[in-house]
């Protein structure tokens, strides 16, 4: 708990004025001159960076449901299946998932002629489809390994006492089961929730402009290396932060004696 | 209120009306080992019947056979008049007849098992709200008049593990009777509590017998059993060793298996 107290020991006041001096020696010695103008394009890509995460987290997460399911209690040509989908997201690396389903995919496509004349093609064109897909099933193939051990970590007398008083099986598993399969994952989650978002810059290989790839623009166009990429750091931080502190007051939902 | 063995009890269609529970034969093996070797017991509205013996007797096994906690190996379960279809390998034959009767039988476990994620009032709401379709409003004010019952109102908002193991079975019972259940099983109810918390669980359930719930209670406290039955059954290696009223079972113990262990808890 920080009181006021605490901060005025005396080494943390020393602390915060070493932080202050290197805060502004930054803002003083550095080079921002080029942030007004590029301002807006690092805002597009400050968003880009927060939809693609929350699609894909959310999207991936629905996805880790059945496969943890699956691999918990599923018939084996449910649990095989779901079992080697992670294994091998798991063991392999996202850039190159990222690339085998952006060259790969997207130049098997146009090959297709009902394809190319089908609704989708507009967007089948684009990157981003790719980009959400692969940073989808990366994250569905960690968390659906998080979320067999969660499914699997229920207590038995929980799911009992359910059975005990008639309640249907989905009914079960709505309020039962997968609420406190996710209550025990949620720190977990929160962890590979923020890993996921310093997975996102590997999009930027694949042509997507996030926040990244905004970085790296300033530097092609004004040879100015350390400010962006200073700034880019205290971005990440920033939703960083915000997603510990969030996923900490989803924790705290439900209290829980000695914590 | 009667409970015969195997060969008399299997009786002609005609149901008493005020019969709740009719178990037959009952049968249960755990792979090579059988369990339950042929247990019969029936229960009318307003009995509380006991079942008693040593640890590996099969009587949490038998209760738990009782709503289909355990598929029994074969035997015949009737409930309030309705027998439980069952196919040849003792699973529920339909799960919706199962459900409806379970949700008409008040399960009380040893270790408590009320759900870690909601507090006690909406383990008490749960069930009657999501299973039985009771309108949110009337289940809540029905829910904190049990709680209150069993001394918890003030605990309502209170996460289970915050309480002590005597407060948490109490509000399990509380969740129980929010069913309004035709029979409440207990499975060994006060086994897991420290002995100083036993005696309010047990002043709990002994109010609801004094009401004339009905009652099937697997446990190890023999004072209270004598106290509260009015028929106690004495399970031994999974056959029914003794049974009869329990002044007849405690006071003038029969068969040797019973002498020792009522000399073996005393």
């Amino acid at each position: 708990m920080i009181t006021l107290r605490s901060l005025l020991l005396p080494h943390r006041i020393a602390m915060m004025v070493v932080f202050a001096a290197l805060v502004l020696w930054c803002a003083f010695t550095l080079r921002w001159d080029w942030i007004p103008k590029y301002a807006p394009l690092a805002a597009e890509g400050i968003w880009r960076t927060i939809w693609i995460l929350a699609v894909t987290t959310v999207l991936g997460f629905l996805l880790a449901i059945p496969l943890g399911l699956a691999q918990a209690i599923g018939p084996w040509y449910l649990a095989a299946p779901a079992r080697t989908f992670c294994t091998v997201i798991r063991g392999t690396p996202l850039l190159l998932q990222i690339w085998l389903l952006y060259y790969g995919l997207g130049s098997l496509f146009p090959q297709f002629p009902w394809i190319r004349e089908s609704e989708l093609w507009p967007y089948l064109r684009q990157a981003w489809p790719y980009a959400v897909l692969a940073l989808t099933l990366s994250y569905a193939g960690y968390e659906g390994e998080v979320m067999r051990g969660a499914f699997a970590g229920v207590a038995r007398g929980q799911i009992e006492a359910a059975e005990a008083f008639g309640m249907p099986r989905f009914t079960m598993f709505r309020r039962i089961w997968l609420p406190q399969a996710i209550q025990s994952a949620l720190p977990t989650l929160g962890g590979e929730t923020i890993l996921q978002l310093k997975a996102t810059p590997l999009v930027a290989t694949i042509a997507i402009v996030e926040s990244y790839a905004v970085a790296s623009r300033v530097r092609q166009d004004t040879f100015i290396v350390y400010e962006p990429l200073l700034l880019l750091a205290v971005v990440y931080m920033v939703i960083a932060g915000i997603l510990a502190f969030a996923f900490r007051k989803l924790e705290q939902r439900v209290p829980v004696k000695g914590h | 209120m009667t409970a015969k063995t195997a060969a008399d009890s299997v009786r002609p269609a005609a149901e008493p009306a005020d019969e709740a529970i009719r178990v037959v034969d009952l049968h249960k093996s755990f792979g090579n080992l059988e369990v339950l070797k042929g247990v019969s017991l029936t229960a009318s509205k307003g009995d509380v019947v006991t079942l008693i013996g040593g640890s590996g007797s099969g009587k949490s096994t038998c209760l738990r056979c009782i709503n289909f906690l355990e598929n029994p190996t074969s035997g015949r379960i009737v409930i309030g008049g309705e027998e439980i279809a069952i196919r040849a390998d003792g699973t529920p034959a339909s799960r919706k007849q199962i459900e409806r009767i379970r949700s008409r039988l008040g399960m009380v476990f040893q270790a408590f098992n009320l759900w870690t994620h909601r507090t006690l009032l909406e383990n008490v709401t749960e069930v009657p709200i999501h299973v039985l379709g009771v309108p949110k409003d009337e289940a809540h004010d029905r829910a904190m008049a049990l709680l209150e019952r069993v001394g918890l109102a003030g605990k309502a908002d209170t996460y289970p593990s915050f309480l002590s193991g005597g407060q948490q079975q109490r509000a399990a019972i509380a969740r129980a009777l929010a069913i309004d259940p035709s029979v409440m099983l207990f499975d060994e109810p006060t086994s897991a509590l420290d002995p100083e918390l036993v005696g309010e669980v047990l002043s709990v359930i002994r109010d609801l017998a004094a009401e004339g719930r009905t009652m099937l209670l697997v446990t190890h406290e023999m004072k209270f059993a004598r106290e509260v039955s009015n028929h106690v059954i004495y399970l031994s290696e999974g056959r029914i060793e003794e049974e009869g009223p329990p002044e007849q079972v405690f006071g003038t113990p029969q068969s040797d298996r019973l002498k020792q262990f009522l000399k073996s808890v005393a």
